[in-house]
């Protein structure tokens, strides 16, 4: 930071000024406008904030907000940390949360698929973390297959760069092979509706439990360093930890064994991450419960089919869920994967339903099987509910208007 | 054609889910088995992976959209098969959408290259030249007696139609084949570039799927939902229509 040029210096500077604008007036935190303003008096402004830094980055359809958030915690044992704590993932966030951060000499940057060769090239990485990926926004995203190969393709620019990768997935596993050092992490995989064939060749995958292989081209299930065993994680010397998370459910266990080997490779003990993890509660009001007439609400986002099934895998027994869904421009205007879930996890309990799209998922629920009353808004679903704990599972713009009803919860 | 009057328990054949699965077109199949099985008729649902030789005793059989490459591969699999012709002269009913609905036909491009399809129904598609992502809305051939088409749409295909077979229905907003028209059908074959799902958003059509197998009118079943969800999507698609507060509705979308 102090090796600054004049001009980053004032695209620093101005960069602020126009964050701190846009939050006072209640635009968001300023993270994407700051960055826009930075990057046009400065466009190499991130790499120039990046410089002399160790970055780590994290990628992946689903996790990598929780994920980076559990990395910065457990890097904050060694001092201040740079992140893009609100989310926003693409260079303009990560530019203000380099700027914002000028004596963190760590930064852990969540970054959208698309956007990781650039943020390879820009932020030159000491470390790249690959979560997972999977079907997501379908009427604009790439397509799985192709959104690997692109994943590949700019690894093998950076062959220097360690990656820490999830062995359970196969279109990760074959991205993250294009560089020659790999630790791999038993991350888990759910929803395997993108993986039947192999990346690499084509043919049908092999699959017996978590191990997969292809018959035809050998590309296999590497072993896992680290793993998840219960709620203690495990790491590449056979030292086990005990997770005590506040975040529930398999995939945040799964997601805090990246975060520990994150944070391993920048020289954070195991004993020392730990404990760190404990202290994230909830992440830009994923897991938030909010209060309203005696009813408890706890947010959970889902935005994908991999995502609602991993919601599904959060609830508490026998608790009411009120299901959101909406199709504005980012949640993607397709509604048709939600066929691809299979809803059975919430039957037995009270199931209400709303968001733009709620008839859409009446529609799915009444061939799943599964009784639900529709209600008009999420005001209706608490009324509907009777006092005591409900769950929330939302998509995107869903959640966030369930948010901002609540003083933007996070 | 055969009939099965006395139709106990309908076969349904779900084609290769591990390669053309993507964009929910398996809720066609689970809106199949919830329509038969409301009107008291056992449903014995059959999923074929690629890997596998398909039955040829399916009443229903199902094929979905997926990628290039994995449709490529479906269709060489279909052919190297065999079955799906054989059991079209037995009868069966075939409601394929997308990539299938492209591989039911004589040619299809994949990966910039022209790949044979199973000549079941009388088209060709092409690549065309802006992907085709969205709403979609038509009028169905009216010799089906089925109310407005309504979909979701999201292909790079363009698709013509021979003597042998005709459109599903004219649009009225979309592109569908061409823009003008969406979907063919001959016989007892019938494709599709709708998802949404294409039978979830028009159930009178799935219906109709079921009615070629029973050779009768199936009792109404309460489409209180799909009626619903149906209204919505076309209120939206043709904002005109709407109702005072309806439009006030969309204007928080
Ligand atoms: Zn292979």
């Amino acid at each position: 930071m102090t090796n600054l040029s004049p001009r980053a210096r004032l695209a620093t500077a101005l960069l602020r000024t126009a964050a701190t604008l846009s939050r006072v007036s209640g635009r968001g935190d300023g993270s994407v406008i700051g960055g826009r303003v930075g990057l046009k008096v400065e466009p190499r402004l991130l790499a120039l904030l990046a410089e002399n830094r160790q970055v780590a980055l994290i990628s992946g359809t689903n996790g990598k907000t929780t994920t980076t958030r559990f990395t910065a915690a457990a890097l904050g044992a060694l001092g201040p940390v740079a992140t893009n704590s609100f989310g926003a993932n693409m260079p303009t966030g990560h530019t203000t949360a380099l700027a914002k951060a000028p004596e963190a000499s760590n930064a852990v940057l969540e970054v959208d698929e698309h956007y990781l060769a650039q943020l390879l090239l820009e932020s030159k990485p000491r470390v790249v973390a690959l979560l997972n990926l999977s079907r997501d926004q379908l009427d604009r995203a790439m397509e799985v297959g192709m959104l690997a190969e692109k994943w590949r393709t700019a690894l093998t620019a950076h062959p220097d760069v360690h990656v820490i990768a999830n062995a359970d997935d196969p279109m990760v596993t074959w991205a993250a092979q294009a560089v020659p050092r790999v630790t791999w992490v038993a991350g888990g995989q759910r929803w395997q509706e993108d993986s039947w064939a192999c990346p690499e060749c084509g043919k049908r995958l092999d699959r017996y439990g978590e191990y997969w292989r292809c018959t035809n081209c050998g590309l296999t299930r590497p072993s896992p360093q680290w793993s998840v065993d219960g709620d203690q994680v495990v790491d590449p010397t056979g030292q086990r930890a005990t997770l005590s998370l506040q975040l529930p459910g398999q995939v945040n266990r799964n997601n805090a064994a990246t975060a520990l080997a994150i944070a391993a490779e920048f020289g954070v003990p195991l004993t020392e991450a730990v404990p760190q993890l404990s202290k994230v509660r909830s992440i830009a009001g994923r897991y938030a419960v909010v209060r309203r007439d005696g009813r408890r609400a706890r947010l959970l986002l889902a935005k994908n089919p991999a995502g609602w099934l991993e919601a599904f895998d959060m609830l508490d027994p026998g608790v009411p869920v009120t299901l959101c869904l909406n199709a504005r421009e980012v949640d993607g205007y397709d509604t048709s994967w939600i066929y691809d879930v299979d809803y059975s996890p919430v039957l037995g309990r009270q199931v209400l339903v709303t968001g733009d799209r709620r008839f859409d998922l009446a529609v799915r629920l009444q061939v799943n099987g599964i009784d639900f009353t529709v209600v008009d808004n999420f005001a209706a679903a608490l009324r509907a509910a009777p006092e005591g704990n409900v769950e929330v599972i939302a998509n995107y713009t869903a959640f966030q208007d369930i948010r901002s009803e609540f003083d933007r919860v996070n | 054609m055969s009939t099965r009057p006395s139709l106990s328990t309908l076969r349904l054949v779900w084609l290769y889910p591990d390669l053309l699965s993507t964009y929910g077109d398996r809720g066609n199949l689970q809106v199949l088995a919830y329509r038969a099985i409301g009107r008291g008729i056992d449903v014995d649902i059959v999923e074929v992976t690629s890997d596998k030789h398909m039955p040829t005793e399916g009443d229903i059989y199902l094929i979905g959209g997926g990628e290039d490459g994995p449709q490529a591969l479906a269709a060489d699999r279909l052919r190297a098969d065999g079955s799906l012709p054989r059991a079209v002269n037995k009868g069966a009913v075939i409601f394929s959408v997308c990539a299938g609905y492209q591989i039911m036909g004589t040619s299809f491009m994949a990966k910039g290259e022209q790949h044979a399809g199973l000549g079941l129904l009388d088209i060709h598609s092409q690549r065309g030249d802006k992907r085709a992502v969205g709403e979609l809305a038509g009028q169905i051939d009216p010799r089906l007696h089925v109310p407005t088409l309504t979909g979701f749409e999201n292909h790079g295909g363009r698709t013509f139609i021979g003597p042998n077979a005709a459109p599903l229905a004219k649009v009225t907003h979309g592109i569908g084949n061409d823009g003008t028209t969406e979907g063919a059908w001959a016989g007892r074959i019938m494709g599709t570039y709708l998802h949404g799902p294409a039978l979830a958003r028009n159930p009178l059509l799935a219906d109709l799927l079921l009615s070629w197998v029973t050779g009768s009118q199936l009792v109404p079943l309460d489409d209180t939902w799909p009626t619903a969800l149906r209204n919505e999507r076309l209120a939206a698609v043709n904002p005109k229509q709407l109702p005072p507060d309806a439009n006030n509705a969309m204007e928080l979308m």
